[in-house]
């Protein structure tokens, strides 16, 4: 085992497809000398050049359109756009193109790429900076989603969105200097599979990308109050685990769902349905499922209002306490 | 002197030109009979660009076309089987039935197909040109839009990195004055979008979208252009639609003496006349490959209407995401 920083695992799950595969190739800006605009490819330049790292201009829309072009060539291209707010500019290639290539050639083309970009608040960079846009693509056929949260899964979870043939888009939280002990062998982590990231048996904690740790802190402050919560990491949105949501809201009974986005249309709600649509986990329920996510409404820049933006241990702790009440 | 084709390629280019003009007028005859639903959008008097373009070119090199794509998927060497079924939505159609008319696509003829968000191709056929060049290539990419098309940022950034990265991509700009109802006049900032070429870094030039002989030489010397220098190339074509926009267009937007004034020029009627000038051919083998071409046409249609196949909706979502045999590879 090693220990590796979320920067470091994503780096090196780069480095080791690159040096396997010459058609994997990085796209975007500032990714040379630079190192990309959160030091995720710092480095990476000067091992592998300019024939596997392609800098490009400020063109989010056809660094992702010229890209799809490449990969139906055979490329294997790994984007980076360097704050996932800019999706919005790249939303026509992703979701009317990437998203569309294989079924509108009846399956003779595919769109191997992987779209890197990361999300979130608490980095003081205000309202077109800090969102978390992931439901603005979850409710689009052909693209697969992650947004995991610790380096093992990062690494893995990488390296098989490489590997894929379709187009993944791969959400960072910006907490990338978390590290983790990891293993030093050779490994993948499939797409579409959740991870229990704490065992439990009174209530499921349900999430993904950085409330992961927001999620992990509350339910060690539960075991105080005698809880015993299981912490449910999605790791990918699409396509979605239902079953490790079911198996664990059977197993305990009540459950929250946790996401830093808004409430208002948020991820959440596929999750909440996903539990109701089911007879067993729905019969299993002893309290109302509750969600527990970002306010409804942009990011301020002043510190102590951003901080109250996302979920807090605090927030999910009150939450799971009402449903013990109820 | 002007460049005249030889007369082999001469007479397969007024073929490919009435093959192009006669299929589009039998959709339009199936839209009008309502054998066929959704819309369509015909290209009927932009020939000259159609068969001035692909067949100038390597039969490797790739294009990713537009919406207006039928004379272009022709000129590609498709067959007009394959795209009658896929207009139809027949499962022996190009793409089985998905696409219909605004996507034809024939990747076996590198034909990558179309967007049908104008412009959005562009970017697409740009990067395809990145990947030859990256694996050492000699073929090129073209990216075909329009007047309506050109303002659009994609093409923009698309002819921006093209050139910082001496991409082999071919602009090939269709202007033929109107996207959808709104003429170039009022919409494009410039007399000629080949002019943009220079902000760009990127030869350039106008030709007359009409003249299937100037066409296919300009073609010839972008494409010469691109494989020496290994910088991409903007021509822009200057032609007209004769046909309405898609098939519920009034044609309000126009007068009646300017289409009157362009059917003048019809790109057909113009090589047909230097032909029997150069007495290459005569009316009335023309007459005789005309009416072959119809029939070709109503045979093909006739019999694919008789055999409908379709895909189950579940054959149809499987193309959503790869298989599992696909992953594999």
């Amino acid at each position: 085992m090693k220990k590796l920083s979320c920067r470091e695992a994503i780096r090196e799950a780069l480095a080791e497809e690159m040096l396997r595969d010459d058609n994997v190739v990085l796209i975007g800006e500032d990714l040379g000398c630079y190192g990309g605009c959160f030091q995720v490819t710092a480095g990476l330049f000067e091992t592998f050049g300019p024939k596997q790292i392609i800098e490009t201009p400020v063109s989010e829309e056809a660094i992702v359109g010229v890209s799809i072009g490449a990969a139906m060539m055979g490329m294997r291209p790994v984007v980076e756009i360097m704050y996932g707010d800019f999706s919005t500019l790249a939303a026509d290639p992703l979701i009317n193109h990437a998203a569309k290539m294989r079924f509108l050639s009846a399956g003779k083309l595919s769109v191997p790429l992987v779209y890197r970009t990361p999300m979130g608040s608490g980095t003081g960079a205000a309202a077109q900076h800090t969102q978390s846009l992931e439901s603005m693509f979850t409710n689009i056929p052909g693209l697969k989603i992650l947004y995991p949260s610790m380096p093992a899964d990062l690494k893995g979870l990488m390296k098989s969105a490489i590997r894929d043939q379709d187009p993944v888009l791969f959400f960072e939280h910006k907490l990338y200097g978390v590290e983790e002990m990891i293993p030093e062998e050779d490994y993948l982590i499939p797409i579409g599979k959740a991870d229990i990231k704490q065992k439990g048996n009174d209530v499921s904690i349900i999430t993904y990308g950085k409330t992961v740790f927001t999620a992990l802190e509350a339910a060690r402050l539960l075991e105080d109050d005698d809880i015993s919560a299981e912490v449910v990491d999605l790791r990918t949105l699409r396509p979605l685990d239902k079953d490790a949501i079911i198996a664990s809201v059977v197993k305990t009974g009540r459950a929250v769902v946790v996401h830093e986005a808004p409430l208002f249309g948020g991820f959440s709600g596929e999750i909440v349905a996903t539990i109701a649509e089911h007879p067993e986990a729905f019969r299993a329920l002893k309290a109302p499922v509750a969600r527990v996510c970002g306010l409804d409404m942009p990011t301020p820049f002043n510190k102590h209002l951003e901080l109250e933006l996302p979920p807090s241990h605090t927030r999910i702790i009150d939450a799971v306490l009402t449903l013990f009440r109820s | 002197m002007a460049f005249e084709l030889d007369k082999d390629k001469a007479l397969s280019t007024l073929s490919l030109m009435l093959r192009i003009r006669l299929f589009e007028e039998k959709i339009e005859e199936m839209f009008s009979n309502h054998v066929m639903h959704g819309t369509t959008h015909l290209a009927i008097g932009q020939e000259a660009v159609h068969a001035g373009v692909s067949p100038a070119l390597d039969p490797m090199d790739w294009i990713v076309t537009t919406h207006r794509c039928h004379g272009h998927t022709l000129a590609k060497g498709s067959s007009i089987e394959e795209m009658f079924a896929e207009f139809l939505g027949y499962s022996n159609g190009l793409a089985y039935g998905l696409g219909g008319s605004m996507h034809l696509i024939d990747v076996d003829r590198h034909n990558a197909g179309s967007s049908a968000v104008v412009g959005s191709g562009v970017p697409i056929a740009t990067g395809m040109a990145l990947q030859l060049k990256r694996s050492g290539s000699k073929q090129l990419a073209v990216a075909f839009f329009g007047d309506g098309a050109s303002s659009r940022g994609a093409i923009h950034e698309s002819m921006n990195i093209a050139s910082v990265m001496r991409l082999p991509v071919l602009f090939l700009c269709e202007h033929n004055m109107y996207g959808m109802s709104a003429c170039a006049r009022d919409m494009v900032s410039t007399d000629s979008i080949a002019h943009r070429g220079a902000s760009y870094g990127i030869e350039s030039r106008m030709v007359d979208g009409n003249d299937v002989e100037a066409v296919f030489e300009s073609v010839t010397h972008a494409a010469d252009y691109i494989r020496e220098h290994g910088k991409p190339y903007l021509l822009e074509t200057r032609t007209y639609r004769f046909s309405g926009h898609s098939k519920n267009d009034k044609k309000l937007y126009r007068t009646h003496e300017e289409e009157q004034q362009w059917l003048q020029r019809d790109p057909i009627a113009l090589f047909e006349q230097r032909l029997i000038e150069r007495k290459q051919m005569s009316v009335i083998q023309m007459e005789s490959l005309r009416q072959s071409i119809k029939d070709e046409m109503d045979t093909t249609v006739e019999q694919l209407m008789n055999n409908p196949q379709e895909l189950t909706i579940e054959e149809a979502a499987g193309f959503t995401y790869a298989s599992k045999e696909d992953s594999a590879r």
